[in-house]
């Protein structure tokens, strides 16, 4: 039997957004640095930062998803 | 192109096909043990709730746990219509850990983790436990007294090293160790989000930063000084959101009151619709800072307490083989994040001081 609520659905759609962001700022930094390997460091931090934005936003999801499933 | 895309797709359909397989069996599988499952909520003392177990993990409490039945009994300070009065939550207790009845000038009783005034029959008075104050130094207060001990302890030591060596010498023993964090605070936030006058803000700044550092780092350790979810607690983080909310609107100039009602080098009509957005804004970043932090924090404690529930949902020991590789590995990214939380909390309360005082503008760079 499934068992779950809206709320997991919910859960899950964040995470597939935050999944593509992340996906997106990786990208982005591999590139940069395969053209500009001088740059890795500056542009890793930068990423890091990048991603830990991304993964907030999808963390509000899961805040409210969470709150949404009466916890 | 067309190849390429024919073959994702087709690689998309078997992953699919899979995984679809796959739960469908499990689907059939978690079918047959139903009945049982069904006997065992008859009991519901012996029975294992997940949310319950977690959220009683990251949630405030009147007692530190020290291990096992051992738990270490906090202050509970209550403000009621009789006055304050103090005692000790382990009258708020019995012998066998259940909530019990402490008569002081009300009768107390410990409802769901908080503190009501119960009634002559036994029941809750929902009028008199609204006008209850609880004061009390819960598990979060105690952990935050002495993260106010260990960073007074560090701090003190810091600056009177520098005081009988000076500035100019080689930092020595511990000094050493919190130079290059401090210089980071005041490099890589301060001066490249603030501008020139950033030494105004670095006492701000590397308070909050620090404080939020090892309240994260604390947060992580899960036995006796550590263990309390300071900064996955809302209140906690809205006081920050709350400070770095004055200390950016105090210190706003002109020319940022002038960009949030009415921005310069626009039309009036969108200057009219810009500036319940702008004015939206300016309490949306603090509450984005609030809700950033706690999340985050919150979803690692979360993440690791779920992953030795594994344990205890299947029933067996062998889980942990999986379950314990697993926690210490999201414990090692939880290090990353403690960091990388206290980092940009800090820089994004740096951008948005810097935005604030911003004195040199140009007429086509808007943000």
């Amino acid at each position: 039997m499934v068992v779950g609520s809206v709320a997991a659905i919910g859960a899950g759609l964040a995470a597939i957004g935050a999944g593509i962001g992340i996906g997106q700022i990786g990208k982005g930094a591999v590139e940069g640095i395969a053209r500009q390997p001088e740059a890795a460091n500056e542009i890793r931090s930068n990423m890091i930062v990048a991603a830990a934005f991304v993964e907030a936003v999808a963390l509000f999801a899961v805040v409210v998803a969470l709150l949404g499933n009466g916890g | 192109m067309g190849m390429a895309s024919k073959s994702i797709k087709s690689l998309l359909v078997v992953t699919f096909s899979f995984f679809i397989l796959l739960f469908s069996n499990h689907i059939h599988a978690s079918e047959h043990p139903q009945p049982e499952q069904a006997n065992t909520e008859g009991h519901a003392k012996g029975d294992f709730n997940v949310t319950e177990t977690i959220l009683e993990h990251i949630k405030d409490d009147h007692s530190w746990h020290l291990g096992g039945h051992l738990s270490l009994p906090l202050p509970v300070i209550l403000y009621t219509e009789k006055g304050l009065e103090v005692f000790s939550s382990a009258h708020l207790v019995d012998e066998h850990h259940a909530p019990a009845v402490y008569a002081g000038n009300f009768n107390y009783k410990l409802v769901e983790g908080k503190i009501k005034i119960l009634g002559e029959d036994g029941s809750i008075n929902t009028l008199a436990s609204a006008k209850l104050w609880d004061i009390s130094i819960t598990k979060n207060v105690a952990a935050l007294f002495l993260t106010v001990f260990i960073l007074l302890l560090v701090f003190l030591k810091v600056a009177v090293a520098y005081k009988n060596t000076g500035v100019k010498n080689a930092p020595k023993g511990l000094q050493s160790f919190m130079e290059p964090i401090i210089l980071f605070v005041r490099d890589e936030i301060a001066k490249t989000n603030i501008g020139h006058k950033y030494e105004r803000y670095m006492p701000f700044l590397l308070t909050i930063f620090f404080l939020i550092l090892i309240n994260n780092f604390l947060g992580l350790v899960p036995f006796f000084p550590g263990g309390a979810n300071v900064s996955g607690n809302i209140a906690f983080t809205m006081t920050l959101a709350v400070c770095v909310f004055v200390v950016v609107n105090l210190s706003a100039n002109k020319n940022y009151w002038q960009h949030i009602f009415w921005m310069p080098g626009m039309h009036w009509s969108m200057k009219l619709f810009l500036a319940p957005i702008e004015l939206i804004g300016v309490f949306t970043k603090p509450i984005s800072l609030m809700i950033r932090l706690f999340a985050n924090i919150t979803a690692g404690h979360i993440l690791v307490l779920s992953l030795i529930c594994l344990i205890f949902i299947f029933k067996t020991v062998v889980a942990s083989a999986i379950a314990v590789p697993f926690a210490v590995f999201i414990g090692l990214i939880e290090l990353l994040v403690a960091f990388l939380q206290a980092y940009i909390f800090t820089m994004l309360s740096a951008m948005y001081i810097g935005m604030a005082i911003e004195e040199h503008h140009h007429e086509t760079a808007h943000h």
